[in-house]
């Protein structure tokens, strides 16, 4: 079993909070990047939310982005370095709601970046709010009554608006367990092998704990993912360009 | 290169490709269209990169990714538009990178109309985003000047890691002159270190994010950043102000009519003179020491408010009359301004 981390992972205090999602997301990225060699090409994207930590977390050169435009951003990035892998790095509320014109638009160019979405179903920053991808009943700080889809809508489901776009990677994993990271590992692998060979736009989801702002323990949070995410949130690859030519 | 003809916002297309611009998004809206579709064929055969963004807002983000990435980058816009490219502007300027935004200015607030005005003034001079900022603002006032004016704009960004903002005007941009395109010049995406490019193993990560996180002393660091600004890049064209009585000041469009105003006024004997503001911020505050002979500033302005009074105010030091000569949906006109300018003249030997 290895436990060293990827020399590109550079944090040795993690600014996230206990049983957070984020640590293990960049150990995923970097591990990723060490093993494809490709360490030294990567351009990182980050919104403004949690997941900004990881400017501070990685040696990657990195811009932090304004909040839901990291897609964007990124596509500037790529255009200019086409050379470079380029990956924007985003949370569920950057991608499906503030930022869903641009991770649409970007899917409808087909452009060639890698967006990594952190799935954890509410907004962490500002401390728990309800977001397009919060369960039916959810009680968020802005659902205190549980989230009413009649009011809000069911939660987002990324694979059921996306796969109809001409795109060349669209897949979903988990990180509540060791099962759930080798399979997120394989997606976000092959997501920046189809980057570096130009095939297009490439979006993982990755559920992730947030136990601070569910008022759970990390273990609960991640036993959440398993009983109420995932059943609604299925895993798998979904849209795989190349393997449907 | 031979004169050519061309309209003020191909010019100012052409110009931005001469200065080393390889990377453009922007989103359609009258009256820079043209700017937009001029580069959507002519960005490609310099070997640039054209994007027709989603919307504004997705255009002046792929701008900031351009600009940290280290291409000169550009974006246009208008009014309506122009309101939604602040969020980007602001956070370029925290993030310390260069970049030119170009304002055509088109009437009115919310939708207003398509044709000219100068109503943006204050969202240009007063940093339209949020946040305490300024940014450096170039008022063109001919089809020339649009395309000497880009040349300059992503030096100054560059000289000052700082967007830097050109007003020009629909009037200025839909008009046709003779003009010069400046000399090609290339740019090199790896001339600054701070661009990320990629970090080797063992070297220092590049980080393009809010100062506000990175340099403990950022109040000073932007503070001097501004008072320099103000100190080296006041830009303004004095036209017979030694002597003048009244001292008409107005940029872009209107300040072609104030200098026909000029001439004619002098030639019935009435010393009329006018300052006119090439950089709207800083604003030219050492243009007005030369005005020794005035009683009373006229600023000549294509909207309701007099937006430029609250500028003259201030670098005269509220010691003379000032007031506003606005035209809203039409460009003013050379006898009106005179007689507004005689009037406060009278007034002021009262």
């Amino acid at each position: 079993m290895r436990l060293a981390a990827p020399e590109t992972v550079t944090f040795t205090q993690s600014g996230f909070c206990p049983g957070c999602g984020h640590g293990l997301a960049v150990r995923l990225i970097a591990e990723v990047m060490e093993e494809m060699g490709l360490s030294e090409k990567l351009l990182a994207v980050v919104d403004v939310a949690c997941g900004s930590l990881n400017i501070d977390s990685w040696r990657f050169d990195t811009i932090m982005a304004a909040h839901g435009r990291p897609i964007a951003t990124a596509v500037g990035v790529k255009k200019v370095r086409p050379g470079n892998l380029v990956m924007a790095y985003i949370g569920d509320g950057a991608a499906y709601s503030i930022g869903m014109a641009e991770t649409m638009h970007t899917a409808l160019r087909n452009d060639n970046v890698v967006a990594l979405v952190i799935n954890n179903s509410l907004y962490g920053m500002t401390g728990g709010q309800c977001a397009p991808t919060s369960l039916p009943g959810q009680i968020t700080t802005s659902t205190p009554k549980g989230k009413d889809p009649k009011k809000a809508g069911m939660p987002f489901r990324v694979e059921e608006a996306f796969t109809g776009f001409d795109i060349a990677y669209l897949a979903r994993a988990s990180m509540a367990d060791a099962k759930g990271m080798i399979q997120a590992k394989k997606y976000v692998r092959k997501a920046f092998e189809k980057h570096r060979n130009g095939e297009g736009f490439c979006l993982v989801e990755l559920l992730s704990p947030c136990p601070t702002n569910l008022n759970m323990t990390p273990v609960k949070s991640v036993r959440r993912i398993k009983d109420e995410m995932i059943p609604y949130f299925p895993l798998g690859e979904f849209k795989d360009k190349k393997r449907e030519e | 290169m031979a004169k050519v003809l061309l309209k003020g916002n191909e010019a100012l297309a052409e110009a931005a490709l001469a200065a080393g611009c390889r990377f453009y998004s922007g989103y359609p809206i009258t009256p820079q269209t043209e700017i937009l579709e001029y580069l959507s064929w002519r960005m490609e055969e310099v070997g640039g990169e054209f994007i027709q963004a989603e919307s504004e807002l997705a255009g002046i983000n792929m701008v900031l990714g351009a600009a940290a990435a280290g291409a000169r980058a550009l974006t246009t816009s208008s009014g309506p538009g122009f309101s939604l490219k602040q969020e980007g502007i602001s956070y370029l300027v925290a993030s310390d990178l260069p970049a030119v935004i170009v304002d055509v200015m088109r009437i009115g607030t919310g939708l207003g109309d398509i044709a000219q005005g100068q109503g943006d003034y204050w969202q240009l001079t007063r940093g339209g985003g949020h946040g305490d900022y300024h940014t450096l603002v170039l008022a063109p006032a001919s089809v020339q000047e649009n395309a000497d004016m880009m040349a300059e704009a992503f030096d100054l960004a560059e000289k000052y890691r700082h967007p830097v903002l050109i007003a020009s005007d629909a009037a200025i941009g839909q008009m046709i002159e003779a003009v010069e395109i400046p000399e090609f010049r290339e740019h090199d995406i790896n001339k600054y270190e701070w661009t990320i490019k990629g970090c080797k193993k063992g070297c220092e990560q590049r980080k393009i994010q809010n100062v506000y996180y990175t340099n403990p002393n950022y109040e000073t660091y932007l503070k001097e950043k501004y008072d320099e600004m103000e100190r080296e890049e006041q830009r303004y064209e004095n036209v017979c102000v030694e002597d003048a009585e009244v001292v008409l000041v107005a940029y872009g469009i209107s300040s072609r009519v104030c200098r026909e105003a000029v001439e004619t006024a002098r030639a019935e004997g009435f010393k009329l003179g006018m300052i006119r503001p090439i950089t709207l911020w800083p604003f030219p505050v050492k243009a007005f020491s030369e005005a020794k002979e005035a009683k009373a500033f006229l600023t000549v302005e294509m909207n309701i408010l007099g937006q430029m009074m609250d500028d003259v105010k201030l670098a005269t030091n509220a010691n003379y009359a000032v007031d506003h000569y606005g035209s809203i949906f039409e460009i003013p006109e050379a006898d009106g301004i005179i007689a507004k300018a005689k009037d406060m003249w009278k007034k002021g030997e009262i």
